[in-house]
This record gives C-alpha cells, structure tokens and sequence, in this order.
C-alpha cells in the first residue's frame, strides 16, 4: 500500500516530478563526472606537466673533498629499480664536456638520446633527432653563430683526460630550440663523447621526469637517498611547486563547484516540493484526518524522495561517466579513469541531497490542519 | 448510554464567539443531526467532535475519553480508531483505485485487507467498481465510496458533514439509504446539514445559531421512516 501511495503520487504529479528528478540527475551528474575529474587531476595534469621537463635531478654526492660519488651507468639503473615503471616518464644522464667549434668555446653534452627526448618533450628540433654515433644536435645559438644547419658537417676540438687533444667530426641531425641554455649545447650519444674525451662513464648530472604528486616526489626522493649510495636527488622546485599549486587551485576550483551544483539541485528539489505540498493539502489533510500519524507523512513524503534520489543518481552516474569522459578528451585529451566507488556514493549524495531538500517541505507536510478537509468548499 | 458528552464548550478565536456554552449528548447508536445557517458554528462543532479541534474551556467526552485534554497526537489515534468520516467533498484520492481509497483508511489504521475493503464496497454496492478511479465513478459513487471508507475500521462514531451537499436527488435518497441502513446496524451517526429532508431523518436535530443550541426537534420523520417495511 505504501509503495502503491508513493509510486502513484510521483507518477500522477510527474510534471513536477520530472522537474525535481531533472534537477537531481543534473546534480548527480556534475557530483560524479566533477569528483572523478577531481580525482583523474592529480593524473592528468602530471602528465600535462612532464612537458615541461625534468622535475628531479640526481647529482653525486659531495661527501667531502675525499669521497664525492660518482654517476655511473650503474648509479642510473640503480635508480630506475627505485622507480614505479608507469611514473617514470624518462630519466636522462648528462655528462659535460667543454669543447670548441672553429676555435670558438662551448658546451658538448652527452647523453641517452632518447631519453632526453621524453624528458624534455618541449625541445624544439628542426631536423632529426641524432641516430649514428657521428650524428649531433646543436643548439639554435651555435647554429646561428657558426652558420651551420642540418646536414652541414663540422669538428670539435678539446683536451681528453690524459691532456692531449681530440678532434672529432660530426654531422648536424638537427638544431633545437628551447628558449633556454640548452640552445649553446651541443647534443650528442653519451658513449660517443666519452670515446672522445677518454674518461670512463661518469655523469654529471641525471635529469628525471617522473609523473608524481609533489608529496610522492619527496617520498621518491628519499627512498633514492636512503637506497642509492654516492648519488643526491634534488627536486626542481619550480616545476613540484607550480605543479602542486596549479594542482591545488584547479582541485579547489572543482570543488566549488560541485558544491554550489548541490546547493542548486536542492533548492530546485526544495521549491519543487514545496509546490507539491502546497498542491496537496488536502490529500495531506485528509489523510490526517483518517488517522495518518506526522511519521505516515513523514515516510511518504521521503519515500518519494528517496525514490526521486535513486533515480535521479542512476541517471546522473550514467551520465557523469559520459560528462567526465568529454572533458578528459577535450580538455586534457586523454581518456579519464572511472572510480567504481563513486557509484554507491552519488547515489548516496542524491539521496542525501534530496532527503536534505525536503525536510521543510515535509515540516510544512506536517503541520497541515486535518480540519482543512471539513471547511467544504 | 452516551457515547457523546459535550458540557458548556466554548471555541472563541479572537474576537469571534463560534461556540458559546453548548451542551449536546448523542446516545450510542442514535442518529442526530446539526443544522443551522451559515457561520452558525456547525464546522466548528464537527471539527471538535471529530477531534481536529478543542474547545476553548468546556469538555467532550467520546467513549468515555475526554478529547479536550488530550494532545494532538493522541486526537489523531482517536481519530483514527474511533470516528468515521463522510466528506461533502467525498476527498478521494484521485489517484487511487475506489478499493484502494477504502484501503487507505485501513492502512493508517492497522493492516489493508483488500477482502475486507471488497465488502466495505459490496455494502455501499459499489463491488462492480472497486478497480474504477474516482474520475471513473459518478458523484454519487464517489460518495459511496467515502462511506465505504468511513465504514471499514467499525467506528464508534460516523460523523458526515453535507452528505448529500453535491448529490442530486437519486442519490442522495441512496446516500440517506445507507446511512439509515447502518444506523438500524447500530452505528451512531452525526449528520450536518444544510437540508431539512436529510436532517428529517435523523433522529433529532439539534439548530445552531449564532454559536448556540437554538433548539432541539424530535424527528417524526425518522419514526415514519422507519415504519416503512
């Protein structure tokens, strides 16, 4: 009988209620798609972020002028052990060489070629990336200042490690731009410039870019202090910090708005409601006057509205997946990731939220005069 | 035996005297009727007995339980468990099946027993359209069903406000018919209305005006009636 009362009440008033399960299917909507998104942020924007280059760097030790540690290929896969697969995004080790090209001075770097290319995806390269040995990427600045392009052939000069002096030639695969120092380099295979310089492998500096939250970062940068002998991570902190703010603000932003969307559905429900009651005070006032006690009303009154609420949040998690999926693709062009939990809670949040709306409608409900039945009309 | 004591209740709101000093006993499974003009306080006097009211000072006692004192929650139980309404109105859910306006009453009353409720409307002869929506039924359907619904927790007191008010002649001779069927079942009844031929009927008229008894009438008509094989 109680479900016979409820069920007919909504779909005899079901232009109202229609209006009240529209607004919670809305609701439900931007609480699921906006939490996921919420949620999906930390991910999306870290990747967003790895394009702006290395956000930790590992340099050795300096234990003293007795016992500085040393970078070695070792020293790099050491590291990487330290590190989850899928937060690794790239992990490049530089060596520097001063060298000169028509006798005039500047930088040699080498380096693992393809993983400087993942941890500065912001390069800009005209031409190729080197492959052979022989091949090098120079810097916009060089290229400007020795009048050399892709393609062109040219030699660098230096002193080796046991003080005599290198020559080497080398091809220009490409000229990189980035706006930054790396325009005076010249980039070029690790091994190729350890050959030339005869010095066994030992890096300078290893440039990582890990897709992690500023909190996992410093966990990562402990866990590589504590387990990795002779080697000091350091975090570049203007990418973790801007990172980790941006992160804050677009997450605050998200917030927000979930929980002004919530104030709305409830007032929508709220007025709708009421104007249900309004409508219904006779059927109300009869019913008190056959002997419906506050808490029949009450439970009536509810029911519609947890009936309203289930209804509303199956419809809004349908299409809170779809909501979050078009922002994922359009804003951050990447698929989001559905959390299966947020299911029984948008449900549980509709059902809150329109519980919570009704409660002066069903106070009003209430306080109906039974006698309103007996004045005829 | 009374079921009904009413002694010198008063209802005043504000400046307005409704009810002034009236005393009024109904005898177990009499059938009285309250007639007056309007604004003569026949609202307020069925609003009171039907507890959804108190007087001001003054005291009803139905069934042995004096309702002036009690708390709205407990007027409610009364309500619920002892009195029967009969709108002029009839106040059927509209969205509710005939059967299921009967089951209502039972609902807040114990438990719907959809056998039951089907003889609550064999006894108004509205079984054929128990399935039928109140905008399926005549006026004068729809009032049966109200009496049906008055009927099916076996109240101590029917009270039926302008029974007959939206009826035309047909049924409400049908509408008088059952009412005087369960009144020789030996139900009490309290009628209000405005029409002389329905309170003719009843047993005794008690007049209205001005917030007082003006006067009481012993029906002849009632005896006549039935007298009637």
């Amino acid at each position: 009988m109680y479900f016979k009362m409820v069920s007919g009440s909504i779909i005899r008033r079901r232009s109202r209620m229609v209006v009240a399960f529209l607004a919670v299917a809305i609701g439900a909507t931007i609480l699921s798609g906006l939490i996921t998104i919420y949620y999906d942020i930390p991910r999306q924007m870290g990747q967003e972020f790895r394009s702006y280059g290395a956000n930790m760097i590992l340099v050795p030790e300096a234990d003293g002028a007795e016992a500085d540690g040393v970078l070695t290929d070792d020293t790099v896969r050491q590291v990487r052990g330290c590190l989850d697969a899928e937060e690794l995004v790239g992990m490049a080790p530089y060596k520097y060489e001063i060298i000169k090209i028509n006798e005039q001075p500047f930088m040699a770097a080498g380096t693992d070629l393809a993983e400087a290319k993942k941890t500065s995806p912001y390069w800009y390269v005209t031409g190729n990336w080197p492959v052979r040995p022989d091949e090098a990427l120079i810097g916009k600045e060089i290229s400007n200042a020795i009048r050399i392009v892709p393609g062109d052939r040219f030699e660098i000069s230096g002193t080796d490690a046991n003080g005599g002096i290198f020559t080497a030639a080398f091809q220009v695969s490409g000229v990189v731009e980035t706006g930054g120092s790396e325009e005076a380099f010249v980039f070029m295979a690790g091994q190729a410039l350890f050959d030339i310089i005869k010095e066994p492998v030992s890096y300078d500096v290893v440039e990582c870019s890990v897709s992690a939250s500023s909190a996992r970062l410093g966990e990562i940068r402990d866990m590589i202090e504590a387990n990795t002998a002779g080697v000091s991570p350091r975090l570049v902190q203007k990418i973790t910090q801007s990172e980790g703010t941006v992160l804050t603000k677009l997450q605050a932003l998200v917030y927000l708005v979930t929980l002004v969307v919530l104030v709305l559905t409830m007032i929508c429900v709220a007025t709708t409601m009421m104007a249900v009651v309004t409508e219904r005070r006779k059927e109300i006032g009869l019913r008190k006057a056959l002997g419906a006690s506050n808490g029949s009303i009450i439970a009536e009154f509810f029911g519609e509205a947890i009936f309203i609420g289930i209804l509303g949040g199956i419809l809004g998690v349908v299409l809170g997946y779809f909501f979050a999926q078009f922002v994922g693709s359009n804003v951050f062009g990447r698929d989001i990731s559905m959390r299966p939990l947020l299911i029984p809670a948008t449900l549980l949040v509709s059902v809150l939220i329109t519980a919570l709306a009704c409660i002066i409608p069903v106070r009003r409900a209430t306080d109906v005069d039974p006698a309103v039945v007996l004045k005829g009309e | 035996m009374d079921l009904l004591e009413i002694k010198g209740i008063s209802k005043i709101y504000g400046e307005v005297k409704a009810l002034l000093d009236v005393d009024l006993n109904v005898k177990q499974g009499e059938w009285l009727a309250v007639m007056g003009p309007s604004g003569s306080g026949k609202t307020t006097l069925m609003n009171i007995i039907g507890c959804m009211d108190k007087p001001t000072s003054g005291s009803v006692i139905l069934d042995g339980t004096d309702i002036a004192g009690e708390s709205a929650r407990s007027l409610t139980a009364i309500r619920r468990d002892k009195i029967g309404l009969i709108f002029q109105q009839f106040h059927l859910i509209n969205y509710l099946t005939a059967l299921e306006n009967v089951m209502v009453a039972q609902y807040y009353h114990s438990m719907p027993d959809e056998k039951e409720a089907l003889d609550a409307l064999g006894r108004v002869g509205l079984a054929g359209r128990a399935k039928h929506l109140p905008s399926q039924l005549s006026g004068g359907e729809q009032q049966r069903v109200c009496i049906a619904r008055a009927l099916i927790n076996y109240p101590t007191l029917i009270l039926a406000d302008e029974p007959t008010g939206n009826l035309d002649e047909a049924n409400e001779q049908i509408v008088i018919d059952i009412l005087g069927k369960l009144h020789e079942e030996g139900s009490t009844i309290v009628v209000v209305t405005h029409d002389a031929e329905v309170a003719e009927v009843a047993e005794r008229t008690v007049v209205l005006e001005h917030g007082r008894i003006a006067r009481i009438i012993q029906n002849e008509g009632h005896a006549d009636r039935k007298e009637k094989p």
